[in-house]
């Protein structure tokens, strides 16, 4: 499955992601700068993405954890989500998503 | 000053669960540590990140937390007698002609350490800094990570930034001396005791402080004096709040810091080791844990735990060449048993 990311240079990168992985962990496994610093245990907002309008809907809401986190990150929007926290599944195949600003 | 130099077989800077563990593995060859942290507790990620959340790959240990991991780590080496040096960090490290290392700490605590170990993680903790252009240029004067003296305050007009526990115990501290405090937060929840953010509120309705719901997006004055803060706030409008100081609180991030200074060879900010003996490129200088790397590498506490037992073995070499090393099991060693008082 692929998800499509745009950069901080507004370059897109064609990523490969499993099933079931965080989306995390495919653009951090592709190369690309996201800081995930705490490693993928929702503690520290680095991983913060803005999903593309058109895929909002059809990710799994966040939870309290998420949300509540989230506040810690800048330039937050509706589309703001934790990459850490989506997890890679077939209905996704495709997701349009971009790096956003972390403190 | 000289007197007052430490001296130590091996000095460590990190005191996470590698660093803590390398105590243990030196300690079996009779080897003394001291440890530097940055932060005021041992512990390092397993502490400042996780302490709560479960640890399931630890060997022996189906499940652990962060917290639990450490205290025993702490309890395991106690026997050893190590020294931990907190709230410092190693900022300069000279070798001397004789080989040993003068290593200093910017809290001016000096050591002679006859083999340094860096199991510093990913790095040093600092402040996270909020991505506002030209802050830099107001750190120190008036942009403020940290209170040191609560007196420097007393007067000032602060806008302070945050939702967690820094930003509400600062609030709640500095309204006693400051002029006014602005609390600015996106959210009207906290990552906070919940009793600091009802004293704020309370705060907020007797009109002692202000809370503004948006985000501080640009800081104005001249020679790095702040003259006012610049906030969105999340009905769309641009506040202007007049200010002296700004104190963000987002947290900590991890940096290499003076590491990065010592001549060792770096591979993408980690340390490039050999995987015999976990020996930088410089002698005498070792790196274990998720600062280190080789081919095959795995961040994995695990990992960091077993390159401190092969570490131990250089370092021994090194520190006591005039003696030999014999290899022994702790389960069988009378010798090793009273060591660990166990005998």
């Amino acid at each position: 499955m692929k998800i499509l990311v745009t950069d901080f240079d507004h370059v897109v990168h064609e990523v490969t992601a499993e099933a079931d992985w965080p989306i995390m962990e495919a653009i951090r496994s592709a190369g690309l700068p996201i800081k995930a610093e705490c490693g993928g245990c929702c503690l520290c907002a680095t991983c913060h993405v803005y999903v593309d309008d058109a895929w909002v809907g059809k990710i799994q809401a966040m939870d309290d954890e998420e949300e509540m986190m989230l506040g810690e990150a800048p330039q937050v929007r509706p589309s703001s989500r934790l990459s850490c926290q989506m997890r890679m599944a077939p209905e996704l195949d495709g997701l349009v998503l971009s790096l956003a600003p972390t403190y | 000053m000289h007197d007052s130099i430490i001296e130590t077989d091996a000095l460590i800077i990190g005191a996470g669960p590698v660093g803590l563990f390398a105590v243990f593995e030196l300690g079996l060859l009779d080897l003394k540590c001291h440890l530097v942290d940055v932060l005021d507790k041992p512990g390092g990620q397993c502490i400042e990140f996780y302490p709560e959340k479960p640890i399931y790959d630890i060997p022996g240990l189906p499940e652990c937390t962060g917290q639990s991991l450490i205290e025993n780590l702490q309890r395991q080496i106690l026997p050893f007698e190590p020294e931990f040096h907190l709230g410092q960090l190693v900022s300069q490290l000279v070798q001397r002609p004789d080989g040993r290392w003068d290593v200093t700490t910017d809290a001016g605590t000096q050591f002679n350490a006859g083999v340094v170990i860096v199991a510093a993680g990913s790095g040093c903790f600092t402040p996270r800094r909020p991505p506002i252009d030209k802050i830099e240029a107001f750190e120190g004067r008036s942009v403020f990570y940290a209170v040191r003296r609560i007196e420097a305050m007393r007067g000032r007009r602060l806008v302070i930034s945050g939702g967690g526990d820094s930003a509400l115990d600062w609030t709640l501290n500095l309204a006693r001396v400051a002029e006014r405090v602005t609390l600015v937060h996106r959210r009207d929840q906290f990552r906070a005791a919940p009793d600091s953010v009802r004293k704020m509120h309370e705060l907020v309705a007797d009109g002692t402080i202000d809370f503004v719901l948006g985000e501080c997006r640009a800081l104005e004055g001249a020679d790095g004096n702040l003259s006012s803060v610049q906030v969105a706030t999340n009905e769309g409008a641009e506040l202007r709040l007049p200010a002296d100081c700004f104190l963000p609180f987002f947290g900590l991030t991890m940096k290499l810091g003076p590491i990065a200074d010592w001549g060792l060879n770096l591979d993408e900010n980690r340390i490039a080791v050999d995987t015999e003996a976990f020996e930088t490129s410089v002698p005498g200088i070792f790196a274990i844990g998720d600062i280190n790397t080789y081919p095959g590498k795995l961040k994995l506490i695990l990992s960091g735990f077993h390159e401190g037992a092969l570490m131990a073995q250089k370092a021994f070499r090194i520190l006591r060449p005039e003696k030999r090393l014999l290899f022994q099991y702790t389960t069988t060693s009378t010798q090793l048993q009273k060591k660990l008082k166990t005998a």
